[in-house]
């Protein structure tokens, strides 16, 4: 699976304002709303729904990467954002590091495999430090959607 | 004086296959479960599916292996503590990761 068979173009975030973990993942699904992949209405569940998955151990995975997640029956199929926050946000992460780069999931509860394959997709780019970096220093959504192109290209189709 | 003799290292390798019983597959929070687990040991341990074998120590790895319910995956580790981290890391297999086997 590739980035863009799952990430919103229209709602990459290069700067996040929010400082909290709740307020990371309300900025990123708001923009999920703004792009039109989830309803207006869903947007108080689904940040629900991801904080209760954050409560049952931090998805963020170290190396300053958080992967929020939710299964949500809104959604018919996956639909994901990337965010940057310049200062990094506390998440109570695996290894203890503030995250800056957010990568949000939302997926229809019947689609586990969609979700892994997701999952495999973003840890297996971030195993490349220098896209890990060049993400965390983006400027404007274009610099995201850039990299997640050269990565789309240079990665092995699955 | 006394004298010690530092016992052998014992490097011995044991591994086990492993079926991903978790309805979800191996997702984020066990895959944590289990590179948290392997961290406790000091043999290398590595998980190795059809195509790729990976570091069981690093989330990350085992993330890229978009294990499924229902893979088959052999545990592999190498060490002097081998055994018990084989035993340690088998197990949380049999329990599902401590997840439901049907979805709810």
């Amino acid at each position: 699976m590739k980035f863009s068979d799952f990430v919103a173009v229209d709602s990459l975030h290069s700067n996040v304002e929010a400082d909290t973990k709740e307020g990371v993942i309300r900025e990123m699904a708001q923009s999920l709303v703004d792009a039109g992949k989830i309803a207006a209405s869903e947007l108080e569940s689904i940040v629900k729904a991801i904080m209760k998955r954050e409560d049952l151990g931090s998805t963020g995975i170290g190396r300053g990467v958080a992967v929020p997640h939710t299964k949500h029956p809104s959604v018919h199929r996956l639909v994901g954002t990337v965010a940057v926050s310049h200062g990094g946000v506390n998440f109570e992460s695996l290894d203890g590091e503030p995250v800056q780069l957010f990568f949000l999931l939302v997926s229809p509860p019947d689609r586990p495999g969609d979700h892994l394959r997701a999952l495999e997709n973003i840890s297996r780019q971030l195993r490349d430090e220098s896209f890990c970096k060049l993400l965390k220093a983006a400027k404007s959504p274009a610099d995201i959607q850039h990299l997640l192109e050269e990565a789309d290209g240079h990665g092995v189709v699955s | 004086m006394e004298l010690y003799r530092k016992p052998a290292m014992i490097q011995e390798t044991i591994s086990c296959e492993v079926v991903v019983g978790m309805q979800q597959g191996l997702h984020a929070r066990p895959a944590d479960l289990l590179a948290r687990e392997a961290r406790k040991w000091r043999s290398r341990i590595e998980l190795v599916a059809k195509s790729q074998r990976v570091d069981g120590k690093s989330i990350l790895e085992v993330l890229t292996l978009a294990a499924e319910a229902g893979t088959r995956l052999v545990v592999e580790a190498t060490g002097p503590d081998a055994r018990e981290a084989v035993e340690a890391i088998g197990g949380l297999f049999e329990r599902n990761f401590n997840e439901q086997t049907s979805d709810g």
